[in-house]
């Protein structure tokens, strides 16, 4: 399995956040991570990314830990994770060099494959926050991952923007990667999801495929 | 170590680039320190000898102070988008985000150390009676001092509340030393009152353990949550 949790568990002071998550993931599969604001899915996808210490239980990431897995890992957060200050493609060359990737040629094929141009000189920070998610995306597929962790990907984006993005997920997952993403924004994903996951209160209580959803509805 | 010296090379030029556009910090700086020299200006009026006792002391406190308004900006960069993680998600070394942060501060505070300069030797009436080219080494490696522990607990303090208040609080007490090197060497070289060696020796011994401790625990400081 590539993604395996066992008995895992996140607590800050007293609060847990995760209260013994089991699972196992398949690759090249679609989840998509449901539940109420504070049961447990952004820390969740934070302890998948590395960005949160496990207090106990254990996340397995293709046979790793997320640390020594982080070149198979793309994460985008609810914050876009760029520079304000700089160019989308000024943005990305820099990310680029942290995955040791040289050249432009990766950048402007990412660039653009999320559906912007690589030419555009303005800063980030004058995106739409549609482009920004867009760039967000991009570079979380930057180093091209085999596992990519998506939280509200489709937040403060309008319908058309967010159905595109959708497309652009639906074909990373046919082309073999294995996609989380967190949202409230379920219905956006109906048909193309392929399991529907359910936290509550710090635990995955239920898990559904998104074909007997899809048929529910 | 290629892969070190292209990420602290990158995030270095970025920085660079970050602040070349902003201006922030250098401009909160230079505006800080004029404002320091032109205030010490008013309020003492030193003769030439006295100006040497005690400019010293004036010019490094004025440069620490104007330092923790770089330091705070460094990686308040970071936290906006929360684009630290980003880093933190990436494979590059701890290290090498911290070198490039140390270096790009350096630079800062010894651009507005070469500002200021001259204007504490107008202002002061400053002439050295001792060797003069020792002042650089002296600037060197005091700037390092400042910027290498500025910059480490500028990173701790991030994620405090109040990480503004913190990082004086964190910064100034274990500085003493340095500072005390400083103004003290300063002292000796201006006044032409023996030999700055022992103080300069200090400055460097003094770099050389914290550079080590800080390139050793900022991995741990990087990954707390």
């Amino acid at each position: 399995m590539p993604v395996t949790l066992s008995a895992l568990v996140k607590q800050f002071g007293r609060f847990a956040a995760l209260r013994g998550v089991d699972g196992e993931f398949d690759a090249a599969r679609f989840y998509v991570i449901l539940g109420d604001n504070g049961a447990g899915k952004t820390t969740l996808l934070r302890a998948l990314a590395g960005l949160a210490q496990p207090t106990r239980g254990t996340i397995s990431i293709l046979g790793k830990n997320p640390h020594e897995a982080c070149r198979e890992i793309g994460y985008m957060a609810h914050p876009s994770l760029l520079y304000d200050e700089m160019s989308g493609l000024e943005n990305l060359r820099y990310f680029a060099r942290l995955y040791d990737i040289s050249g432009d040629s990766r950048c402007e094929q990412v660039i653009r494959w999320v559906g912007l141009d690589p030419e555009l000189s303005r800063p980030v920070g004058n995106y739409s926050q549609g482009m920004r998610q867009r760039m967000s995306l991009a570079r979380a597929i930057l180093h091209d991952p085999k596992i990519l962790l998506l939280d509200e990907p489709f937040s403060n984006v309008d319908v058309h923007s967010a159905q595109e993005m959708v497309g652009l997920l639906k074909a990373m997952r046919d082309a073999g990667k294995t996609i989380f993403v967190v949202t409230h924004q379920a219905s956006l994903l109906e048909g193309v999801a392929d399991e529907f996951i359910w936290m509550q209160a710090g635990k995955i209580v239920d898990r559904t495929s998104g074909l007997t959803r899809s048929a529910a509805q | 170590m290629s892969s070190l010296r292209s990420i602290t090379v990158a995030t270095l030029t970025k920085d660079i680039r970050l602040e070349w556009r902003s201006k922030d910090a250098l401009n909160s700086m230079l505006f800080f320190s004029l404002l320091v020299v032109v205030i010490f200006s008013f309020s003492f009026d030193p003769n030439a000898e006295e100006s040497r006792e005690i400019a010293g002391g004036l010019i490094w406190v004025a440069f620490l102070f104007a330092a923790v308004v770089a330091l705070n900006q460094t990686w308040a960069r970071e936290l906006r988008n929360q684009v630290l993680d980003a880093y933190r998600v990436s494979p590059a070394p701890a290290t090498a985000l911290f070198l490039a942060k140390a270096l790009g501060n350096f630079i800062l505070v010894s651009l507005l150390e070469a500002l200021m300069a001259p204007l504490f030797v107008i202002f002061y009436n400053l002439r050295a009676l001792g060797p003069a080219w020792q002042l650089i080494p002296v600037a060197l490696l005091g700037t390092w001092a400042l910027v290498v522990n500025g910059t480490f607990f500028a990173a701790m303090s991030l994620r405090t509340r109040s990480r503004e208040i913190m990082l004086p609080l964190l910064l100034f007490p274990i500085s003493i030393p340095a500072v005390q090197s400083m103004v003290e060497a300063t002292r000796i070289i201006l006044a032409g009152d023996g030999s700055a060696r022992f103080w300069i020796v200090l400055l460097l011994t003094y770099d050389v353990v914290f550079t080590t401790a800080c390139l050793g625990l900022f991995e741990t400081v990087l990954q707390a949550e």
